[in-house]
């Protein structure tokens, strides 16, 4: 079932969306921060961003939070501009058809009923309808897929541990240096004029409009990373590595939740990102970096290292 | 007892008189062989658990009135951590209890049995002490369920805390205590009685029909409860196989499921739910079979495109076991898989709009009566098509990136089952009260429970796709502010609905004190089929001269 459906629907199904490569590529890693000018002492922290109400967190209306991201944009038209609408006629054609007969056929006003049974003609009708109307929603549903799984080459890899219960960021890219996310008390989150059960002590850091690929896994339990105005929600499971990615163009702060059960404090593991200006985002990773004592590399020493780390491996059983 | 015409066991008569004044109600009642009196004990059964279900769903609702814990700590002597984790065990004893305690007991265990034997013109099930068996599964079953919240689950918490889907390494490392081996126990005997049940039906169903009564005669509720057990009977043993190499991860230092071992906790989710969609079809396929029976009774039509709805069953069963990875659209798969399983979702929506299409068309044409289980029967139609199209919705791998473990999913399921199958659930029992119990049910109790109900379910589950919409994660006891009105507004509902659930108690009171008695046809012309030539409630043994289907 599974080969044939490969072989042969697939691509007629990708054909019928135009979209770029759905082959996933490996990127390698490209630093996208400027030579930060090393210093011995500590470097300041950035001010934290703001939370803005609406922005990056629910509104506490009906509609899905604002998205920020292309595939969150590409999405929301999908379920906003075709299959909301769609699902919205559909159910209200059902109810006015029901409406309609209820009254219609009520025994005061049809007191002998039809003995009629069969009617090929509807009945093909009404599988054949359906059938087009799912082949439509499949063209922009398999193109949005094929989208959100061929990301532009990544500017920045972020990988995401989940624990009980908080998240654990590191920044492979500029020297490794991680840190843990807990979730602030209302009180803090007051202080800082953030929603409750929503902000961490630490926020992860990213630049703005830059391709930022999220690595998951988890420590103990399965967890999963969301922020719903990414579009992003990947589970973290143990011993594995799931990989997703965003790309955000406005600068702000952007809240998820937690969204695999997780046990006794699954609710309280919010997930905050905060995007800065590319400036705003070197000045961070400088002062990670001095906190956690790692040298930032000369900008040419980035790609020298790769070598490196390959040959590691391979050098492990001589020594 | 040792009578010659006991003896030779084949002398009706006697035979009839011996079940009806001589059993003692140890034998009539717990030593059952009786499809009619097994079938009233599973419907007591399910009941009783369903109303301890809802019970635990209203603590979940007040909870959830506002953000905040305001009411769990009533529990756990103010200890918070304590009282997230009740949170956690009561989701889980929600879902479970709903599920096998609940919905399959009524649907299967209760309707089957009273019904299938009479609708195929058979005395009784194939084995019938085997169906006593099934029943007294259930009781140790749920006993070990309830029980498990008593016992430690993770260190220094009692109750498991893992949802109904029990996905590991939680439920193994993250519950070391004894609470998730009696959850797995009792889902194993449950399993088992229902794999018991499942044999039972399609070797009746298959065996036991009376002369003339062809497959394609059958009463779509037969052709129902038929499909639903083959679904159990193959799906229930990949659960059994999951949850006991959960089992002996937990217990003999197996490493299916854990990472370190060099197993995969993601292994676990694929076996649970190549069960765990069959088990939702198994849930709402028996409601499709009886909102048929009223939909056709009440419009004095038979049913619409017969053999349409028979196959669009069977199609639905066997593309259910096609779907399963469709819960898992976050796990990691990759893009091709998705693809495949999002096309295969979809394709369901057409067996699905077949038979929406053809209840309406049973109605076309019809003289429709608005009694009250044809009341439920048009609200299940109308809340199982908007269950439904969400469900189209989930079914796209790339949106519901978004919508996965939010509130939308759980308007989406409580939609298509407490709104889809509790409707079925509701219409069957108040169609067939009164050949049960030979006593009229009170109509005006029967409507009124209907509006109170519907009203309240509707209430409460209709703000839950905004909070999923808005992005609300599901399975928290606390939220952020944003998410406080909807949830208000949802457990208003829930104070509705439960409201409903009193008038169906007082109903039911009322209805089997009275004196009054009901024919055996008392619904007239649109009633055809076999249970309807008997009298109400049937002789304790039916058909002992087989009935001749032309």
């Amino acid at each position: 079932m599974m080969r044939i459906f490969s072989r042969l629907l697939l691509p007629i199904l990708i054909a019928l969306a135009p979209l770029p490569a759905i082959a996933q590529t490996d990127a390698p890693i490209a630093a996208p921060v400027p030579a930060v000018t090393t210093t011995a002492l500590p470097v300041a922290m950035p001010e934290l961003t703001p939370a803005m109400p609406g922005v990056g967190q629910p509104s506490g209306g009906i509609a899905m939070q604002a998205p920020v991201t292309p595939i969150a944009v590409e999405a929301q038209r999908l379920a906003n501009g075709v299959l909301n609408p769609l699902m919205i006629a559909v159910s209200v054609f059902v109810l006015i058809l029901l409406a309609w007969t209820i009254f219609r056929y009520r025994a005061a006003s049809n007191p002998i009923a039809s003995k009629t049974s069969h009617n090929t003609t509807v009945e093909v009708v009404w599988t054949l309808v359906p059938v087009l109307i799912l082949v439509w929603i499949a063209v922009p549903s398999f193109r949005l897929l094929a989208n959100q799984y061929s990301p532009p080459k990544a500017d920045l890899t972020i990988k995401a541990t989940g624990h009980q219960w908080y998240w654990e960021y590191e920044y492979p890219d500029h020297g490794g240096f991680s840190f843990d996310a807990v979730m602030l008390t209302d009180a803090e989150s007051a202080k800082r004029g953030s929603p409750k059960l929503l902000d961490t002590d630490n926020r992860i850091v990213v630049p703005v409009g830059a391709t930022v690929k999220v690595l998951t896994t988890a420590a103990d339990v399965i967890h999963s990373f969301a922020v719903p105005s990414f579009w992003v929600k990947m589970d973290a499971v143990p011993g594995r590595i799931n990989e997703t990615w965003f790309k955000v163009e406005k600068p702000g702060v952007y809240f998820g939740q937690c969204s695999e059960l997780c046990g006794t404090k699954h609710a309280f593991m919010p997930i905050a990102v905060e995007v800065v200006s590319k400036e705003k985002f070197a000045q961070w990773v400088a002062a990670k970096q001095s906190e956690n004592g790692i040298t930032p590399p000369a900008a040419a020493a980035a790609p020298a290292a790769a070598p490196t780390a390959a040959a590691a491996p391979v050098a492990a059983p001589a020594a | 007892m040792a009578t010659p015409s006991a003896l030779a066991g084949q002398h009706d008569h006697a035979h009839d008189d011996h079940a009806d004044h001589k059993l003692s109600f140890v034998q009539r009642w717990l030593f059952s062989t009786n499809h009619k009196d097994i079938g009233t004990l599973y419907l007591i059964f399910a009941i009783i658990a369903g109303t301890i279900g809802g019970a635990i769903s209203g603590i979940m609702r007040l909870e959830l009135a506002q953000p905040g814990i305001q009411y769990l700590t009533w529990f756990t002597d103010g200890n918070l951590d304590a009282s997230y984790h009740l949170w956690n065990v009561f989701i889980t004893g929600h879902g479970l209890i709903m599920v096998f305690f609940t919905v399959m007991p009524a649907m299967i265990g209760g309707f089957g049995n009273w019904f299938v034997p009479i609708m195929i013109g058979a005395p009784d099930m194939a084995f019938p002490r085997m169906n006593n068996v099934s029943f007294w599964l259930l009781v140790p079953s749920f006993a070990l369920l309830l029980g498990s919240m008593f016992v430690e689950g993770p260190a220094g918490f009692n109750g498991a805390g893992t949802g109904w889907t029990v996905y590991p390494p939680l439920s193994t490392a993250g519950h070391p205590g004894p609470a998730v081996d009696m959850a797995i126990l009792s889902l194993h005997i449950a399993g088992a009685s229902s794999i018991l049940g499942a044999i039972n039906f399609i070797t009746t169903i298959l065996n036991m029909r009376a002369p003339g009564m062809t497959l394609h005669k059958m009463p779509l509720f037969v052709w129902s409860v038929l499909v639903t057990a083959f679904l159990l009977l193959l799906s229930l043993p990949v659960l059994a196989g999951a949850i006991t190499m959960l089992l002996t991860d937990r217990n003999f230092g197996t490493h299916f499921f854990t990472a370190d071992g060099g197993g995969d906790p993601v292994l676990y989710q694929h076996l649970f739910w190549f069960f765990g969609h069959p088990e939702v079809y198994i849930l709402i396929l028996p409601g499709f079979g009886i909102v048929s029976q009223v939909i056709s009774t009440f419009s004095k039509k038979p049913v619409f495109g017969y053999l349409g709805m028979a196959y669009a069953m069977v199609a639905i069963g066997f593309i259910g076991f096609l779907v399963w990875a469709h819960h898992m659209f976050t796990a990691g798969l990759d893009v091709n898989t998705k693809m495949y399983f999002t096309a295969a979702t979809m394709i369901i929506a057409v067996p699905t709009g077949i038979k929406i299409f053809s209840w309406i068309a049973t109605m076309w044409g019809g003289s429709i009566k608005f009694d009250t289980p044809m009341l439920w029967a048009i609200g299940f139609i109308f809340m199982f098509t908007v269950g439904g199209v969400t469900g189209v919705i989930l079914a796209n791998a790339g949106v519901d990136t978004y919508f996965h473990d939010t509130y939308y999913v759980v308007a989406h399921f409580h939609y298509v089952l407490s709104l889809g199958a509790v409707f079925a659930i509701f219409a069957g029992f108040y169609y067939w009260f009164g050949k049960m119990s030979g006593k009229p049910y009170n109509e005006f109790l029967g409507k009124l429970h209907f509006w109170v109900f519907f009203i309240g379910v509707n209430v409460m589950f209709f703000p839950m796709h905004f909070l999923g919409q808005d992005g609300m994660p599901r399975r928290i006891p606390d939220y952020p502010e944003q998410f406080a009105y909807y949830n208000q507004i949802a457990s208003y509902g829930y104070a509705i609905m439960a409201v409903g659930m009193l008038i169906f108690f007082v109903n039911m009171i009322v209805s089997l004190s009275t004196k009054k008695r009901v024919a055996g046809n008392y619904w007239g012309e649109g009633a055809t089929t076999l249970e309807w030539t008997l009298s109400s409630p049937p002789p304790f043994h039916q058909f002992e001269t087989l009935p001749i289907i032309k």
